[in-house]
């Protein structure tokens, strides 16, 4: 590890997403003052959308408007030159015993932990879902320290009641996995910029040219045409549930609002200024429109959802402003492609 | 989002801590905000749990008639699935799905029983002894 460019003190960062604030605030501690969440989800190309075929999540379709657990962090600390150390356990006392040691050695972590029995998040949130992640910076009376970046404060927890969230099991259960940047070279100026560039290129590409139907802009649509016939298949009950899972995925904790898609307007923002090339702010604008339209569109998923709205023609409508917003991003992503940057 | 319009409707974060959003501010740029939450997402987590609550309750009447093992129930008590319990037990789904029959259940070992006990977070005892 580079010496020089450590402080001591581990500083918690609040951010939308958990994922990006663990990139954020670890990479921060190492000494990469110039990292925020917004940067760290555009290098690691975090927008996405995805609805994943014949898979339910708490029996409700399986959509994502971000990139898959793990990529974000992988991505922006591979763009820099920083390398990582990752390590995934069998063995839940082998998990705590190296835990420990890092502890020992003053050097925070980053865990992925499954929320359903994590202490200290309201009931209401305990669902098994598995891809949350947390730093632990330090130990004291016997308790870990915790730095949930979703969160306003650092927290704790027992021994037990970590070991336990880390082996959660299910879908991408964590298998105790513990991850942190090992060694740091100086990162210039001109790294960044290079980091930025790759992560909006592959971010593109995410978007515009995955092949199938159901992955990228092309999801929206897939999603879109599902929501015309959720109505008559499913009946309303079970329709407007799926109505209000999409909005859950969209809007809730973490997302920073509008499905992810503010925040990529704030990291175009930051890059236009590391790029000096206006044209990627006024893309940025795009972006913040696709936001608004998400967010609209859950307003009226909430009519339906609240028994206000209930006629096929409100799922139409439904499917047609998410036609749209398909339209918007594609748009945003094909202006960003035809910027050649980095050519 | 422009700041002014972030809605600070509290909901099941309130007392536990304010999310981070990011809006636009008077000059047109990107700032992070707190919300305290927003009722069309709050109606989603409600409308979701309102679901489970009916799935439980479900599960208690089908125990009750004689038609579920407890196991069953709490299954849907502790919100999971055939993939997820069969995680936390380490038997397989084809073999949980058996366990639903009460007639099966009725005849599974202690060390069975305590595997599912503990994936439930309760005692052998509360799992054999619910009658719904």
């Amino acid at each position: 590890m580079n010496i020089d460019s450590q402080t001591d003190e581990f500083h918690h960062v609040q951010t939308a997403h958990c994922e990006n604030g663990v990139t954020t605030a670890l990479l921060r501690y190492h000494g990469l003052d110039f990292m925020t969440e917004p940067l760290a989800f555009g290098m690691g190309s975090g927008l996405f959308y995805i609805q994943i075929p014949f898979l339910t999540v708490n029996n409700g379709p399986a959509i994502s408007f971000r990139t898959m657990p793990g990529a974000i962090f992988k991505r922006t600390c591979k763009s820099l030159g920083v390398e990582v150390t990752r390590k995934k356990f069998s063995n839940p006392a082998a998990a705590e015993a190296f835990l420990d040691k890092k502890v020992k050695e003053g050097v925070p972590v980053g865990c992925q932990v499954g929320v359903f029995h994590l202490t200290y998040f309201p009931k209401e949130y305990r669902f098994h879902f598995n891809a949350h992640n947390l730093i632990v910076f330090g130990e004291e009376n016997g308790r870990y320290l915790v730095s949930d970046p979703v969160m306003e404060d650092v927290t704790s927890l027992s021994k037990e009641e970590l070991s336990r969230v880390r082996f959660a099991q299910g879908p991408l259960a964590p298998k105790g996995h513990i991850y942190f940047p090992e060694k740091i070279k100086p990162i210039t100026e001109d790294m960044i910029r290079k980091g930025i560039v790759t992560g909006i290129r592959r971010n593109v590409r995410d978007m515009l040219s995955i092949p199938g139907n159901f992955a990228g802009v092309n999801g929206i649509r897939h999603t879109s045409n599902h929501v015309r016939k959720w109505r008559d298949k499913l009946g309303l009950r079970k329709a407007s549930l799926y109505l209000g899972q999409i909005v859950r995925m969209q809007e809730e904790i973490g997302t920073g609002g509008g499905g992810f898609r503010f925040l990529y307007g704030a990291f175009l923002e930051e890059a236009a200024a590391y790029l000096q090339d206006d044209r990627v702010a006024n893309v940025s604008e795009d972006f913040t429109k696709a936001g608004d339209m998400w967010r609209a569109s859950a307003i009226k998923m909430a009519g339906v959802y609240k028994g206000r709205l209930t006629e096929q023609k409100d799922f139409e409508e439904i499917a047609d402003m998410m036609l749209e917003i398909r339209l918007v991003e594609k748009e945003a992503f094909q202006k960003l492609s035809s910027l050649k940057l980095g050519k | 989002m422009k700041k002014e319009d972030l809605p600070q409707d509290p909901g099941a974060l309130d007392k536990f801590t304010r999310e981070v959003c990011y809006v636009k501010n008077e000059d047109g740029k990107y700032e992070t905000a707190l919300s305290k939450g927003w009722d069309v997402k709050k109606q989603a987590l409600d409308s979701a749990w309102e679901e489970v609550n009916e799935r439980v309750e479900d599960a208690r009447k089908a125990v009750a008639s004689g038609e579920k093992s407890p196991v069953y129930y709490f299954m849907e008590l502790r919100l999971m699935d055939l993939p997820v319990l069969s995680g936390y037990t380490g038997i397989f789904p084809f073999f949980i799905k058996r366990h639903f029959k009460p007639s099966v259940f009725k005849g599974l070992s202690e060390r069975k029983l305590e595997k599912y006990a503990r994936a439930f977070d309760i005692t052998v005892d509360e799992l054999k002894n619910f009658k719904g």
